[in-house]
């Protein structure tokens, strides 16, 4: 016989995720359902590469919001600049066509940015005590907010939201945007790449065994150096995917977002079990309904210090999070 | 002669400490007031500036004992500054009717800022060290938000003002154009802080934070409760902020929550990597010095390149946190210990690279 509540701690991904849906379902309006799993797509993103880095080399990259942060200067300056697009593209071709170009090279871009952080910062003290890579970590995160202070000045910037706002898809009386489409659309399918990359390829793999034992990896013949430097690039791309998904979702970025939206995707990871992608991607959308059911509710001005309330309570009673196992993963 | 006397300071730290801010005391101002040091500013444009430094002095000795001492990394110090700063404002001001003497309000601040520090520390001083860092940095981003949303209590981003100066008998109330009394209260504070400082890092609870910071298995296997000590680090450094912050308070008779954002933080923490961690007069050295670079160097700089190419184009003032991120990078890559590395770490640090 099995005790329900047995049951209820085994299945308690299964139950959370039935719970905050369900909850969130009945509670709010479905246009602000289809708000919260947008930036919770959005704050996915990010988390992957939070997650990915801590699990690989156990180190908070506090660098990682600020990558996100500079994706979307660096793509909207090449919209702007590069490619002359400020307003809104009807033609669904050339649409799409933008779309693919911009994706990719902000991926690529980002992932060259996260290649020499993690190459100049962070490899030289991969066997320093334990407190220097943090140092370096939150160092570079400042770097990169000024940097990007200093190139665009300290304004709210318009992003060029080029894809059509105001296309919905009408599903009777409730009305979807497209854009919203699009990003949780983009956000799955690098999840779901992701994934596969992770359990199905031969990197995958190797980052996999770096991540349980980094000596016994090294000694089975995986390039220890190689692998951590992929994750860094892998993590540091699908944040700059969420960049530009973020900047078409909301239009407007500045130098500081990077800070709130690295906490935030360091709490979705806490939440999903840190170190584990699935986790990351749980934990992004608990924090894009928590976000949006305090706004809901009237409480705006403080869904920052809720989420943050929210990270204090899962590191006090499930620090391994709704994904982790109990005992691991604890010093 | 000179011999006997090192071997009996060395013997006596408190008395080594009074009389090196002694000799500080006097110099300082002796300097400020040679001619070169007036072509910058006024003398008594140097006496307010190192009474300002004093605070950054204050702030970095406390994060010295957290971050130096017990090896946990604090990135949210600017909120335990803030709480000390904001716990003057509702004790000693017009605003809040509440008119507590600032003497007594400096151990009240410390002691509301430990408890805050406590509060903080408890959930996430029992995990692993690196989630402490992102808690405080969570934390040290969201005190000053809720400081700038509660407005029926803070009045929000116009902040407090008019809060009470400290007084004393003879000298009477200090005055905000009067830096005297400010310079001799702050060195004043520096010493207790550093004489307490040294003494409990020289004391059991010191060598159980080095034991934790070293190697925390192998501490938790000689019988350190390690999350009690380090609990006990966290409160006692957010206790330093919370002086530092009643200080900063009742200079000023202003608070607001644009005083305490994340690059303050960052201020102390390049201010303790650059001096060297866990050197209590490095972590001095490197706040006074930092300060100094801020508020005169980059300004000068600006006027001295003004009119020449390329370097007059760049505003230096603009570049300063720039230089603080690049400072602790390159601090952390090449030279770990600072400037002012802790001796007995140097010779630790030296035998683990070999490793």
């Amino acid at each position: 016989m099995v005790s329900p509540l047995a049951w209820a701690k085994r299945n308690s991904v299964l139950l959370w995720v039935a719970a905050v849906a369900i909850a969130f379902f009945l509670a709010v309006p479905p246009v602000q359902f289809v708000n919260a799993l947008t930036l919770g797509a959005i704050y996915a993103l990010i988390a992957l590469g939070y997650t990915m880095v801590y699990g690989i080399v156990e180190l908070i990259n506090f660098a990682h919001g600020d990558v996100f942060m500079l994706g979307t200067f660096v793509s909207l300056s090449i919209l702007i600049d590069v490619m002359g697009v400020t307003g809104p593209i009807t033609n669904p071709l050339q649409l799409a066509v933008v779309l693919i170009f911009i994706l990719a090279v902000t991926m690529g871009l980002m992932g060259a940015v996260g290649f020499l952080i993690e190459k100049l910062a962070y490899r030289p003290l991969r066997n320093a005590p334990k407190l220097a890579p943090l140092i370096t970590a939150i160092g570079v995160s400042f770097i990169l907010q000024n940097i990007v202070q200093l190139w665009k000045g300290p304004y709210k910037t318009n992003f060029p939201q080029f894809f059509p706002m105001d296309a919905a898809l009408m599903f009777g009386s409730v009305r979807i945007g497209l854009i919203n489409v699009l990003v949780i659309a983009v956000a799955l399918i690098l999840m779901i790449a992701l994934q596969l990359f992770i359990t199905r390829s031969k990197t995958g793999r190797a980052m996999r065994a770096t991540a349980l034992d980094p000596t016994a990896a090294a000694l089975m013949g995986v390039n220890i150096d190689a692998t951590i430097s992929r994750t860094f690039v892998i993590g540091a791309a699908i944040a700059g995917a969420g960049s530009v998904m973020f900047g078409l979702y909301l239009g407007i970025t500045d130098f500081s977002i990077g800070f709130l939206a690295g906490l935030k995707a360091f709490t979705a990871a806490v939440v999903g079990g840190i170190g584990n992608t699935l986790g990351a991607a749980l934990g992004a959308f608990t924090i894009g309904f928590t976000e949006v059911g305090a706004t809901v509710a009237g409480f705006s001005r403080w869904k920052d210090a809720i989420v943050f309330i929210l990270l204090v309570a899962f590191l006090t009673f499930r620090p391994n999070g709704i994904l982790g196992s109990d005992s691991s993963d604890r010093a | 002669m000179m011999n006997r006397m090192r071997e009996y300071l060395l013997r006596h730290r408190s008395l080594d400490i009074v009389l090196r801010l002694t000799a500080i005391a006097i110099v300082l101002p002796l300097v400020a007031a040679t001619p070169i040091f007036g072509a910058f500013q006024p003398f008594n444009g140097w006496l307010t500036g190192f009474a300002n430094a004093a605070i950054f002095v204050m702030l970095a000795i406390g994060l010295n004992i957290v971050v130096g001492k017990a090896g946990l990394l604090d990135l949210g110090f600017a909120a335990f500054f803030a709480i000390g700063a904001y716990t003057y404002a509702f004790g000693a001001s017009a605003y809040s009717g509440n008119d507590i003497p600032f003497w007594l309000m400096l151990p009240i601040g410390a002691v509301v800022t430990a408890i805050f520090g406590v509060a903080i520390g408890a959930p996430t001083l029992r995990l692993r060290g690196d989630y402490l860092a992102i808690v405080t940095l969570g934390f040290g981003e969201i005190i000053p938000n809720v400081l700038l949303n509660s407005d029926k209590y803070t009045l929000g981003t116009n902040g407090i003002s008019g809060l009470d100066r400290p007084e004393l008998p003879i000298i009477g109330v200090f005055k905000s154009n009067e830096p005297w009394p400010w310079f001799i209260l702050a060195i004043v504070l520096i010493g207790l802080i550093m004489i307490a400082a040294d003494r409990i890092s020289f004391s059991r609870i010191g060598r159980a934070w080095e034991a934790i910071r070293e190697d925390e298995l192998a501490a938790a296997s000689n019988g350190i409760n390690t999350v009690t000590f380090k609990l006990l680090a966290f409160a006692i450094g957010a206790s330093t902020a919370g002086i530092a912050g009643a200080f900063l308070a009742s200079k000023l008779s202003f608070v607001s929550p644009d005083q305490f954002k994340f690059s303050v933080s960052v201020t102390v923490l390049s201010m303790l990597v650059l001096g060297g961690i866990g050197n209590l007069w490095g972590a001095a050295i490197g706040a006074f010095l930092l300060y100094f670079v801020q508020s005169i160097l980059l300004k000068q700089l600006n006027e001295g390149f003004k009119g020449v190419p390329v370097l007059g184009e760049i505003d230096f003032l603009q570049l300063q946190y720039l230089l603080f991120g690049l400072a602790l990078v390159i601090m952390m890559l090449r030279r770990p210990g600072g400037l002012f590395p802790e001796r007995r770490a140097a010779r630790h640090r030296a035998g683990e690279s070999k490793q």
